[in-house]
């Protein structure tokens, strides 16, 4: 076989525990949108940086965004304004909203995205020259800035080349493991990596951690998310002390593909409603006009995934098990000039040319609302030191997230983040890590080597997946929680004896065998606070609580770890000043005016 | 196609194994997995991973065909794993590792070398400030927008002979394209051509088409890309009118500078 070479590097064995050690500033885990962003602010404030990122460079989950940017930028719409984004989103989002956090978020996404196009990023234009704007569901306006539909794809490579550009450090294919503490300070001091193609340790001194790692919808066996997607963040955050919130808020995406098997729940993105496709059940009906009459298929996602879900349950799904999404009437050419990758998606992996045949489509896991609890200005989480931006943080997208407003979340957050991070690490001293808890994360994540006819990670995965599917979907009850909880219980044990197969370099099953754990925790806080909230409320649907209970339930309930345990605390969302109140737009605004007893929910637990 | 598509039961995949350390060991192991309807060979690895061998590696992560990290040769060819139908071949699938980049892991390879050459292109440089509302007009953008759909597979690198022959010389398709990006963007002010000439060895690329052919986003590379990045390339340093002026015009030029 002919080869460009070998690597120089020596393999280690397997129970190898030497470690080298890097220093920087700002550490920053994940390098999707809100990563580079971090990274290219952080730079710019003069904070020594280094990205590490699970993928290669440029491969992050973001390059899956298709639809587009929320942004009031008012282009198309020239009505459209800060304002408006903020009430779209506090409404949709359930009132689960950080408020502060919403009108950060919509007053600065402009900027953000006029920045993009400064970086380099080629929008798709209006006439007159401008950035083109489109609509989408539960926007009042014209407002998702795009380019066809592969607007992610060209901010991470927008962004990536600012990085190189500016030739801020990164380390690529390196899992962070665990996130060190000074015992002293109990304030951020470092973390442990694996480098993934050589299979060496890599301890990490810094001042600032910055999670941008992204989702965890590969908890789910139907989702669009991809291989990084196993909630690393969340894990690492919870593990080092910090709080997480509103853990049950998983959005199912109302349109992912049902088959072929191998990419079942593969995104098919909001656009093609955005451009006028319609959604039918088997008969034929146009059903959305039954339980959104006004919005119809540009209803919330919530409420749209719920609708195909009832249809399909009620006997009038297709015989594959979905719903069909029809954008045959705009005619071919339309189709591939606004929709190509939707066109070629299609094409390639069903064999279908949308062009001249219907879309059969179904509910697939696509994004958590919930997350790392962080501070709305700053980032900050509940850990001194710790940042966290993107989808792994929490508290922008109450109980429902509006399509294209993760793309602005990750700039405008990821750049704040940065931002902050880099002032901390000004006036912070790198701390000291205890060689206790060096070597007690060593052994921790070297365990796979030494079991024996141990598990399949891969296989364990898997399991999680289904069963968070089969008991944790998108329509949920108290008792499939349970025994979705005890199922997860019953993985752990088996977790524990989970073993790496072959030699350090480049081992998958490694990985699979830390991803796991992580996916472990993160589901135990999804379920514990799904049960929590008896009520249904955005993208948590109750059948034992059918009704939204703005009485009872305008809360977040976080969940942290104490004596290591996990526990749950119910905190009222932060009260709307008077002035804020006044942009909502919404009937709900009189119930959530009534809500003057929310104080009194303060510790009810 | 296959004909016996219907009774299909299984897939036979042929699966190069080994490590970069040490290739003396190189060899093929033959997995048989459970045929599904309209498979992918990305379907059957992450099979064998699950049910029949967990020590095997392949990179990939988005599974639909959008980030380019399943890139790996198939019968041969250099293909996206997540993109290439186990129908499409009648027998046994030969899976093989991208042979222009060093070994890593059975199917991984190091295509770190990718990003140093990143670092060599000349940046989006703005001709206009950035205190105002930048107009361009989509007829303008669209031809640079062509070039936008890169994933980053790699495919085309590793299917270019002339990289396999000069390396160091030829910065490759991926990042002609990536100039031609660039130098199409309707506000970009850069001239690449210099570049292009001397450090980008695009001289060394005879317009074979085989990045073309290969492209999973199906960009022109060669007749969009390449060519273009050539004619400027020509039109700037051997037109002889232009060498004339630039000629005359050099003293001047360089006692402004000076000033």
């Amino acid at each position: 076989m002919w080869s460009a070479g070998t690597l120089e590097s020596s393999p280690i064995s397997s129970d190898d525990e030497s470690y080298e050690t890097i220093s920087t500033d700002v550490l920053i885990v994940g390098a999707g949108g809100a990563g580079l962003r971090a990274a290219i602010e952080a730079f710019d404030k003069g904070a020594k940086v280094l990205i590490a990122c699970k993928s290669l460079l440029g491969k992050a989950h973001t390059v899956m965004a298709e639809g587009g940017i929320a942004a009031s930028l008012g282009n198309v719409d020239p009505s459209d304004n800060w304002k408006v984004h903020f009430s779209d989103t506090i409404v949709e989002g359930q009132f689960l909203s950080n408020w502060k956090m919403v009108e950060i978020f919509a007053k600065e996404a402009p900027e953000r995205v006029l920045e993009l196009e400064y970086y380099g990023a080629l929008f798709d234009r209006t006439k007159d020259g401008k950035i083109m704007q489109r609509p989408f569901g539960a926007h009042s306006y014209r407002r998702l800035c795009y380019i066809g539909d592969r607007t992610g794809l060209e901010l991470i490579r927008t962004l990536q080349d600012q990085v190189i550009k500016r030739g801020i450090d990164y380390i690529d294919e390196v899992v962070v493991t665990s996130i060190f503490k000074d015992p002293a300070t109990g304030r951020v001091a470092g973390a442990m990596a694996i480098q993934l193609r050589s299979g060496k340790l890599l301890l990490i001194k810094c001042k600032a951690i910055i999670l941008a790692t992204g989702g965890c919808g590969k908890v789910y066996a139907v989702t669009s998310n991809s291989w990084e997607s196993t909630g690393d963040g969340i894990s690492l955050a919870y593990r080092a002390g910090a709080e997480l919130m509103d853990m049950e808020m998983i959005q199912f995406h109302p349109t992912g593909m049902i088959f072929p098997a191998g990419v079942r729940g593969m995104l098919v993105t909001e656009a093609v409603r955005g451009e006028g496709g319609i959604l039918t059940n088997v008969k034929g009906e146009r059903f959305m006009e039954k339980y959104d009459p006004k919005r119809k298929e540009l209803s919330a996602r919530d409420v749209v995934a719920r609708s195909i879900y009832t249809e399909i349950m009620e006997g009038r799904g297709t015989p594959n098990g979905g719903v069909y999404l029809d954008i045959r009437h705009r005619g071919a050419e339309y189709i591939k000039k606004r929709l190509p990758s939707m066109y070629a998606q299609f094409l390639e992996f069903a064999g279908i040319d949308i062009t001249k045949q219907k879309m059969e489509v179904a509910p697939t896991v696509h994004y958590h609302m919930g997350g790392v609890r962080v501070d709305p200005e700053t980032t900050e989480t509940t850990l001194k030191g710790l940042f966290a931006a993107g989808e792994v943080a929490c508290g922008l997208h109450g109980a429902n997230r509006l399509g294209g407003n993760s793309l602005s979340d990750l700039l405008v957050f990821g750049r704040r983040a940065g931002l902050y991070a880099a002032e901390h690490a000004r006036s912070a001293k790198i701390g000291s890590i205890s060689e206790e808890d060096i070597d007690k994360e060593i052994s921790r994540i070297l365990a796979p080597f030494k079991v024996t006819n141990g598990s399949n990670p891969f296989e364990l995965k898997e399991r999680v997946a289904e069963t968070m599917w089969k008991y944790v979907g998108i329509v949920r009850n108290e008792q499939d929680l349970r025994k979705g909880l005890e199922e997860i219980g019953r993985i752990r044990l088996e977790a524990k004896h989970v073993q790496a197969r072959g030699p350090r370099a480049y081992n998958q099953s490694w990985e699979a065998c830390l991803s796991l754990w992580n996916m472990l925790i993160d589901c135990e806080a999804i379920i514990r606070s799904a049960i929590e909230r008896k009520e249904s409320r955005g993208a948590h649907t109750r059948s034992d609580y059918p009704k939204k209970d703005n009485a009872n339930w305008l809360v977040n309930i976080v969940i942290k770890q104490k004596d290591g345990q996990m526990i749950h605390e119910l905190v009222p969302v932060p009260k709307i000043p008077p002035d804020m109140e006044k942009l909502i737009n919404t009937d709900e605004i009189l119930v959530w005016q009534q809500q003057e007893k929310r104080e009194q929910l303060l510790v009810r637990k | 196609m296959s004909l016996r598509k219907e009774e299909r039961r299984e897939v036979v995949l042929r699966i190069f194994r080994g490590t970069g350390s040490d290739r003396s060991k190189d060899r093929y192991e033959t997995f048989t997995v459970p045929y599904q309807k309209d498979m992918v060979v990305l379907n059957a690895i992450h099979y064998i991973q699950s049910h029949l061998d967990s020590s095997l590696s392949a990179r990939w992560n988005c599974k639909a065909g959008r980030c380019g990290s399943c890139s790996a040769e198939i019968n041969g060819v250099p293909r996206l794993m997540c993109k290439t139908p186990v129908d499409r071949y009648d027998g046994e699938i030969t899976v093989e590792p991208m042979k222009a980049f060093p070994l890593i892991r059975d199917l991984v390879t190091d295509v770190s070398d990718n990003y140093r050459v990143a670092k060599m292109i000349p940046p989006f440089t703005p001709s206009v400030a950035t205190d105002h509302v930048w107009r361009m007009y989509q007829e303008d953008v669209e031809k640079s927008q062509e070039f936008r759909k890169c994933i980053e597979c790699f495919l085309c690198q590793d299917v270019c002979h002339v990289i396999r022959e000069h390396k160091a010389e030829y910065i490759g398709p991926r990042f002609v394209v990536k100039a031609a990006s660039l130098d199409m963007h309707p506000l970009d002010a850069l001239n690449r051509s210099a570049f292009m000439k001397d450090n980008a060895g695009l001289g060394y690329c005879n317009i074979t088409k085989c990045c073309q052919e290969i492209c999973p986003e199906h960009i022109t590379i060669t007749d969009n890309a390449i060519i273009p990045e050539k004619e400027r390339v020509v039109d700037r340093h051997y037109d002889p009118l232009v060498w004339l002026y630039r000629k005359i015009t050099y003293r001047s030029v360089k006692q402004n500078a000076k000033q």
